[in-house]
């Protein structure tokens, strides 16, 4: 016997899934990038 | 390539490319999704869920290309100290694990309509999972580097051994047998329909183009990172040095 599955709940999980990494490691990088650059001009200054 | 072993040279290029490329790939991959979810048809055998398509290739791709980046970087570590290729590959490592990461959970779910499973213990699938782990193994090898201050040699070698995985990765549904279907885009030739294949193609070239951004971020608050270490290690010494001085002094 065939299971049938609502094929488009798996395509949103997989959007799901994939976007929020991406969107958590931009804004992660992005973070990272401005508050070490501003660690870096805060040193200089000093 | 050498012209860039200036990091202040490296940084007045990353200052523009990095916004560049990451604005330009976040619209592209947002458009090949919005394209592969909303107008490409159903496939007459996978119906609905071929849309995962168009997210879970570009991150195969990257997964796979951050690890070939990070070879390159590391032979250019081993062979000409190029001093950015160190930071180039400790860049990568962590967005090349995401998108490795991205390619397997988004596989399992595209497995368990067409399949029937979530997981496979198959050549291409098992071949990916490694990747995953030489990835973490990878980070872990680096931060320590980082923390005694040593150059990443151990790291670099380990980046050029794994990249041996690469080309398993690539042809094991030809060595296996593997649910997972064979290549459909080989050199020159594509056996995916037009309808499908572009959409694609942009969302390869998108991701691509979101990675290189993410990249050159992390190389960006790298190199702000050492500089900073190197500023305090400076400082730290001029302090020392009229103790040091005295010191000598006093022992004359």
């Amino acid at each position: 016997m065939r299971e049938e599955l609502a094929q488009w709940d798996f395509v949103i999980l997989a959007y799901a899934v994939g976007l929020i990494a991406l969107a958590g490691l931009s804004i992660w990088a992005w973070r990272a990038m401005v508050r070490a650059e501003a660690k870096r001009d805060a040193t200089r200054r000093r | 390539m050498h012209i860039y072993a200036n990091p202040t040279r490296f940084l007045a290029l990353a200052k523009w490319l990095m916004p560049l490329l990451f604005w330009c790939g976040l619209a592209l991959s947002l458009g090949a999704i919005a394209w592969g979810l909303f107008v490409v048809p159903p496939d007459r055998l996978m119906g609905e869920t071929v849309r995962i398509l168009f997210i879970h290739v570009p991150a195969a791709w990257l997964g796979m290309g951050g690890w070939t980046g990070i070879a390159i970087s590391s032979a250019m570590l081993l062979i000409w100290k190029h001093p950015l290729a160190a930071l180039a590959a400790r860049a990568i490592a962590l967005p090349g694990m995401v998108f490795c990461a991205i390619c397997l959970a988004t596989g399992s779910i595209w497995g368990r309509p067409t399949w029937g499973t979530w997981w496979e213990w198959d050549g291409r699938l098992t071949s990916m999972l490694v990747l995953l782990f030489l990835y973490a193994g990878y980070i872990a090898l680096t931060q320590a580097a980082s923390r005694e201050g040593t150059t990443p040699k151990i790291a670099a070698i380990f980046g050029l051994v794994g990249a041996i995985n690469v080309p398993i990765i690539n042809r094991s549904v030809v060595w296996w047998n593997s649910l997972h279907q064979p290549p459909s885009i080989t050199m020159g030739k594509s056996a995916i329909d037009p309808a499908f294949l572009w959409p694609l193609m942009v969302a390869v070239l998108g991701f691509s183009l979101l990675f290189g951004g993410i990249v050159l971020m992390r190389m960006r608050a790298l190199i702000a990172e050492s500089q900073v270490e190197a500023r305090l290690r400076r400082r730290a010494l001029d302090d020392d040095a009229p103790l040091g001085a005295a010191a000598a002094m006093e022992r004359a």
